[in-house]
């Protein structure tokens, strides 16, 4: 489903920010990428989903090389993977419905089959009585969790989650992680990056470790 | 299919919610539109009426052949059987040099005068209509009269009609170079309108590119806005040049009883009014285009 070979990035004029990483991730799986800041985390999240360009190597995701996708084949792409940016890009001029409706908006669903999925969404996250309010009276918890509706609405078959608890306290990540392994269980690919090794105390789950661009083994 | 439509219709929804959600801003740009497509458009109307205007009063052109004041009888009907052999000839009447005078003894104060006079100063002339009413053949028809025995002078009646022809297609040249030069100001007005919205919705494009939009789904909200904004102000420079022509039409009625003559302005035609919506429309896409062409490259995610 998805598999790195050899895969390098370097940024211009700046260091490598990944060296020569392999690794295969099966349909289903659920996948922890783990190290410290500046390993290369979010590089390898955002070479998935075409954001970044590798230097050297290639990406295959759904068994289309993602290095060699222009235009509108890349968008194509990310409609079928579910985004939780590090910076939650929430759009704070609209209500948290038009928040989560936004990605239907953009693979052309008609606004009644688009309501009833949208809150669908909220509904996984917990948010169903908000959808009226404005992103900016939501608290920390509850902004994370509407990027999560917003990237699961499409029914995506791989969900993609850059530090999805980054500065939320122990319980409330705690909340966060339960929704990504209930995504898991009904056969979403889930991969999340996070440097808070507390919450993989008790996971089954396989572990990529980065260090310094490096696959640690 | 029913994707395409969703996405138009979402798209001109957008365009039309951002139009209505800054009210003033989008009434000035429209209004500027207006006024700056009225001008053209209405320079465009005036000719048109001046042409309309010019046709009714010179009518079919006609020759006016004066014969030499030496010339008799014989010598005027031998022009006359001339003139019924030719071929270009439609039709043609004699005014005798008396009838002449009497004529000009009735029509005018100048009774005395023409009283006072020893001998009949005018001569025998012909009037004539001509088949092919075009100025070239008109004109060598007149020339080669001209040569004929005892024909001392002959006229084409429409000189100055074709003078005011003249002067009027210099009139649609300057009317459309000002076209030309305010259609360019036009589009960088819609330019400059599509740039604002484009950069006050950088993240909004952004988020949207990052989870599957194409570019021309970011596109599109913006042609529309681009093309509604370009049509609302081909509909307002309509609206100033039907004002403008109520309010002439109102002083022209006085004219009009004065000097007891009939002339009303007419607005564009149909053909015309749409043309106008048309290119004004058209002209509102095209800034837009070159706008988010030229600015959406600045906000593709890194």
């Amino acid at each position: 489903m998805i598999n790195f070979s050899n895969v390098s990035k370097r940024y211009p004029n700046s260091y490598d920010a990944l060296k020569n990483i392999t690794f295969t991730v099966e349909t289903g799986e659920m996948v922890f990428i783990t190290g410290h800041s500046g390993a290369g985390k979010s590089t390898l999240l955002k070479l998935i989903a075409a954001i970044e360009r590798p230097t050297s190597g290639s990406i295959i995701v759904n068994g289309q090389n993602i290095g060699t996708l222009k235009g509108t084949a890349i968008s194509i792409l990310r409609r079928n993977l579910g985004l939780v940016f590090q910076d939650q890009k929430i759009l704070f001029d609209r209500s948290v419905f038009d928040n989560v409706l936004l990605p239907l908006q953009i693979s052309g669903f008609d606004l009644k089959a688009a309501a009833g999925r949208v809150r669908a969404a909220l509904d996984k996250v917990g948010l169903l009585d908000k959808e009226k309010a404005r992103p900016i009276t939501l608290s920390g918890g509850e902004q994370q969790r509407l990027c999560i509706a917003r990237a699961v609405v499409n029914r995506p078959s791989i969900l993609i989650a850059d530090e999805p608890t980054g500065n939320l306290d122990t319980d409330y990540a705690r909340d966060i992680m339960d929704m990504f392994r209930s995504f898991h269980q009904v056969g979403v690919t889930v991969l999340i990056a996070t440097h808070d090794a507390e919450l993989l105390g008790g996971a089954q789950q396989r572990i990529l470790t980065l260090d310094h661009g490096k696959l640690a083994a | 299919m029913s994707a395409w439509l969703s996405h138009h219709s979402y798209a001109l929804a957008l365009a039309l919610k951002r139009l209505v959600r800054t009210p003033f801003s989008s009434l000035l740009s429209i209004a500027v539109i207006g006024i700056a497509l009225s001008l053209p458009a209405g320079g465009y109307m005036l000719l048109g009426n001046l042409q309309t205007f010019s046709g009714h009063i010179s009518g079919a052109p006609q020759l006016s052949l004066f014969l030499a004041l030496d010339a008799g009888q014989d010598e005027a009907a031998q022009i006359g059987s001339r003139l019924k052999q030719h071929p270009q000839v439609a039709s043609f009447q004699f005014i005798p040099k008396d009838s002449a005078l009497q004529q000009l003894k009735q029509g005018s104060s100048l009774a005395d005068v023409v009283d006072s006079l020893a001998q009949n100063p005018l001569p025998d002339a012909f009037v004539i209509n001509a088949k092919n009413t075009t100025p070239e053949a008109l004109e060598s028809l007149r020339a080669e009269m001209q040569k004929w025995p005892k024909a001392e002078y002959v006229q084409l009646d429409s000189t100055w009609a074709r003078r005011l022809d003249a002067l009027l297609s210099l009139g649609q040249l300057a009317v459309l170079m000002l076209a030309a030069l305010l259609s360019f100001a036009l589009v960088t007005v819609t330019f400059n309108t599509i740039r604002l919205q484009i950069l006050t919705r950088r993240d909004e494009i952004e988020v949207s590119k990052l989870i599957g939009a194409t570019n021309g789904f970011i596109r599109r909200p913006f042609l529309y806005f681009g093309a509604i904004q370009g049509m609302a102000g081909g509909v307002a420079a309509w609206l100033i040049i039907a004002l403008g022509i109520y309010l002439i039409n109102g002083a022209l009625a006085d004219l009009a009883l004065l000097y007891a003559f009939d002339f009303r302005l007419h607005h564009l035609s149909s053909e015309d009014s749409m043309s106008l919506l048309l290119f004004s429309t058209w002209l509102g896409w095209l800034g837009a285009w070159l706008s988010v062409a030229s600015h959406l490259w600045q906000i593709e995610p890194r």
